[in-house]
Parts: C-alpha cells; structure tokens; sequence
C-alpha cells in the first residue's frame, strides 16, 4: 500500500522512536507507516468512522477536534506534531500552529498551496473559486475554510517567530523545485520548530 | 484475610469465577473481563439460574471479537455479590447465620484487591488485558490505578471515573425501595419465608430506566397500551412500558439478592479515582504511563456520559499514557455496550491488538 506522497515524505523524515502527535489522523495511515519503524505515534481525529477503523487497526487515536482538545497535551508531550491537509479547515490556523509546537517542538504542517498556477488560471479565467484535484469540493461545502498560500504561511511563521527547519513542495506528488514554488507546488510540507 | 478501605477487613474472601480458553504457557494471554453491578461470572456461559446465555456471549467467544482461542478469560463475581462470591448473603463464621448488614461496606478499590488475589491463586502476574463497561469499567479503572504493572491494556466502555451526583441519586431511590419493603427485616430476611422482592423489583425499574435512551423507550413502547384497546382508568399496568418494567423488576428478583443490590450500588456511589488525589485524577493515573487505554462511550448514553470519558481521556493524556478514545453512535443508551453494535466489536478486538 502506498502512502500519501505528502505523508511519504513525513513518514521518511520523522526519526524513529520519536514520539509523535498525528493531528488529523484519519484511520491511521500515516501513524501505521510510523510505527513500522518504531516511532511511538498517536494520534487526533474528528470523525467517529475514522477513529475506530484507526483502533481497529491497533492505533492510539483520541475521538477530538484540533480547534479545542490540543489544549489537552501537556507542553512538551511529544517531538513532533504533524498537521497534514488540514490546516486550512482550521478554525484559526495561526493557534493551531501556536498549540502544535507547545506540545512538540517540532511540527509538520502539509497543506494545498492555493497560489498554483492552476488555481490562479481557474480564478482568473473562470472568475469562480477553484475546484482541483487536491481541493475537490465547491465553495459552499467545501471544509477548507481558511485557504492558504505557501507566500501566505512563510509570513504567518515570520510573524510568529517560528522557525522553517526544510520544505517540500510537491507538485503532481512529485517533488518540485523550491524556485517559483508558490505558483509551481500544488502543495507544500513545512517543517517547522520554535525559534 | 482481605483488607478494605473502609479500614475494616474479612477474614477469609471466596470468589467465584469462570474461564474460557486456555492459559498459555508462558502465562501471557490473559484478560480479565470485569462485569456490572448485576452482572456475573457467567460472561459467555449459560447462567445457572435463568438459563440465559452469558451476558456477553456476543463479544466473548473462539472467533469473537474477545477470542477465546487466543485468550484465557477470567470473569470473576465480584466482592459484595450474590453468584458465589463473599457477600451479604455469607455466612457469619462464628454463627453460621447470614451476615446482612454486617457483612462491612465495600468499595471498588476492594473489589479489584479481591480479583488481584485471585490472579495471584493462580499464578498470573500479569493480564494481557483488562476490560469492563459500567462498573467494569470501574473496576478496570480502579486495576489501571492500583496495579499499573499488572496489566499491558485497559478497555473500558461506557463508565467514568467517579460517581455523579446523579448517579448516587438513582442508586439512593433504589436502596431507599428495598429498605423501605417490610419484607426486607433490617437485611435480617435470609431464614424468613419473605425476602423484598417488591423494593428490589422497584429498584430494578428505576435502575432500568437509566440504562436506555429516551429514544429507545420511545421507539421500542411509545405510548403503546399493553393487551388492551382502551385505557382502564385504573392502575394496572395500562401502557406497554409499565408492563416491561413490572417484568423487568420481577424477573430480577429471581437472580439477584437485595442486599448484594445496597452494597454493589453503595461501591459504586463512594467511587472517585480522584478523591485520594486532591481531585486531581491524573494522579490516579501517575502510574500507569505504560498502559494503553481504550474508552468507548455511547452518544446515548445519558448515565455515564461521554463527557466523563472525555475527563479520563484528558488526564491519561496529561501523563503521557497512550489513550484511545471515540463516542460511539447507538441508540440503545448505556445498555449499548451489551448490545448489537458492529463498530464496538472491531474496536474492542482491535484495543486487544486483534482483526476482526
């Protein structure tokens, strides 16, 4: 089975016997993967099905939702905290990114770039909010709430005082250069620590 | 000699127990399965005396979720109850008569000390799991707290970590009904012909009500009359729901002693894992870092509801314990844990490190 390739990329650079919080789980993909090479991963979901396919297949995983029950981690319960593909369904972002690096130093926060150059075309051309592979649904019941740019998250980490330990853009889940990566990735993997 | 936190203590303690499945041999597979206030031993087993198949025949078995041709269960009656094990109903040592009343309160905690003796009767030092709803999860609570090193998995579903102010009100209109009976003689009603079956069958009612979901009472009786067209206007039981509930009472009484009833239900109110903690129930739980826990709650379930699992959730998490936890969608109220719910089969055979 293969992983993500966003996911892929978290799984191969999370060093193994760390302890790490999956926020956002789903049924535990990415968490398996990680346990495959020791990591001790746990992990944060909202929806009840995916939550129980997850401890059905032997994870741990909390029933909860990112806006509210982070703040039940102590600080420092683990070393990573990875936040993939939903950042941008967030309530408000910038305090889930605050909270992921109270609990771990270090976090993972992988989400659709909305700067793509397909994106940008759709929106100009179309004069209509996009719909593409990695955003599949329209404005009005579409999750993603809060859409977000790779220019967008660089200054938000900026403004905070984070640090931006490497990136990954991805484009076509193949790996793009960072040149002209915010029209170029369809989506982006930030490594991000406190400063 | 059983100590108990009361300070008093029973000379000698029998429990009653069953098993299923074999012991390995190096002693590893085995689960503890801890069960409710008017539960038994007989988990996946006929009961001796209605004949019913165990009480959670559904879960416990070879090829079922809790499998028994991987693991070695052991259910145990517990301390206080009325299948075998030291109760109200034992003897007195020096007279021979019941003890009643003065058989000495007992709590959970004591409960728990009861079936840690007799996993060191025989030989196991340490359970691959234990699990338990309602009280049972009280009491798998109550193992996580007092034995950490004693068990690698917790699965507890559809409980809490003390007892609500609501809850200690239902148990007190139960106990109130069977001692308010005649017939119930100070709990001295053993070599008498009468014996309260008609406060215990009101306290089952009450109690009964508490296990399902308004929904549930609404879709299985509505306001449905029970073997007649039109309303009495007397006080037989007009309405299907009080013909069940009169039924429900009744057939308890054939099962279960009233006294087992106060001293169960009396455990179960003076339950708080936090009160030795200043309130804090992390520090129940200090221990206890290396045992994964599973909780399940019902979105039904309006007596141990999910918020006090929620509570669990967030002081193992303050630990650092790796804890599981989902609400589960059923429409049965608290009974769901006994009940036909698909997803709580994979979940409990996947907390056990099981497919199914």
């Amino acid at each position: 089975m293969a992983l993500r390739p966003d996911l892929a990329i978290i799984a191969d650079a999370v060093p193994p016997s760390a302890r790490v919080l999956d926020v956002g789980c789903g049924d535990g993909e990415l968490m398996e993967a990680l346990r495959a090479k020791g990591v001790d991963a746990r992990g944060l979901e909202i929806d009840p099905a995916n939550v129980t396919a997850a401890i059905a297949r032997g994870q741990s995983v909390v029933q909860g939702d990112a806006n509210r029950d982070l703040a039940d981690y102590p600080d420092d319960a683990f070393d990573y905290a990875i936040l993939s593909q939903t950042l941008q369904t967030t309530e408000r972002p910038d305090l889930v990114v605050g909270e992921l690096l109270r609990i771990a130093p270090r976090a993972f926060v992988s989400f659709p770039n909305f700067a793509h150059w397909r994106i940008r075309l759709a929106l100009l051309w179309g004069g209509r909010m996009p719909v593409t592979r990695l955003l599949p649904v329209a404005w009005y019941e579409t999750p993603n709430i809060h859409h977000v740019t790779v220019s967008d998250f660089r200054d938000l980490v900026r403004s905070k005082g984070i640090r931006v330990e490497r990136v990954w853009h991805l484009s076509g889940d193949k790996p793009t250069s960072d040149a002209a990566a915010s029209w170029r990735a369809e989506h982006a993997i930030f490594l991000i620590s406190r400063a | 000699m059983l100590p108990l936190d009361s300070g008093q203590s029973l000379p000698s303690v029998t429990i009653a127990w069953q098993s299923y499945g074999a012991l390995n041999a190096d002693r590893s597979n085995a689960v503890l399965i801890c069960h409710a206030l008017t539960g038994d031993q007989y988990v996946a087993s006929d009961h001796p005396a209605t004949g019913k198949p165990g009480w959670w025949a559904r879960m416990v078995g070879p090829g079922k979720p809790i499998d028994t041709d991987r693991f070695h269960v052991i259910c145990a009656n517990v301390l206080g109850s009325c299948m075998g094990s030291s109760g109200p109903a034992t003897p007195d040592p020096a007279t021979g008569a019941p003890l009643g009343m003065a058989f000495p309160v007992i709590t959970i905690g004591d409960m728990v000390r009861a079936q840690a003796m007799l996993l060191d009767h025989l030989g196991i030092d340490r359970l691959h799991a234990v699990i338990g709803g309602s009280m049972g999860g009280m009491q798998t609570l109550a193992w996580a707290a007092n034995y950490p090193e004693r068990l690698e998995r917790a699965l507890v579903i559809a409980s809490a970590a003390r007892h609500s102010a609501q809850n200690i009100a239902f148990h007190e209109v139960g106990r109130q009904a069977i001692m308010a009976d005649p017939d119930w003689q100070g709990g001295q009603y053993y070599g008498s012909a009468r014996a309260p079956t008609k406060g215990l069958a009101v306290a089952r009612m009450a109690a009964h009500i508490t296990y399902l979901s308004e929904a549930g009472l609404t879709e299985k009786f509505g306001r449905r009359l029970q073997a007649r067209d039109i309303k009495s206007f007397g006080f037989d039981a007009d309405f299907q729901i009080e013909s069940y509930l009169r039924h429900q009472g009744l057939a308890f009484t054939d099962r279960f002693d009233a006294n087992a009833y106060l001293y169960i239900t009396r455990a179960m109110d003076y339950f708080d894992l936090a009160d030795p903690h200043d309130g804090r129930l992390a520090g129940a739980f200090a221990g206890a870092r290396d045992v994964r826990f599973t909780l399940v709650s019902f979105d039904t379930d309006w007596l141990y509801p999910t918020a006090e699992s929620r509570r669990i959730v967030q002081a193992l998490q303050s630990v650092g314990a790796a804890a599981s936890f989902v609400e589960l969608s059923a429409p049965y109220g608290h009974d769901s844990f006994l009940l036909d719910v698909p997803a709580l089969d994979r979940l409990v055979a996947g907390a056990l490190g099981s497919v199914f």
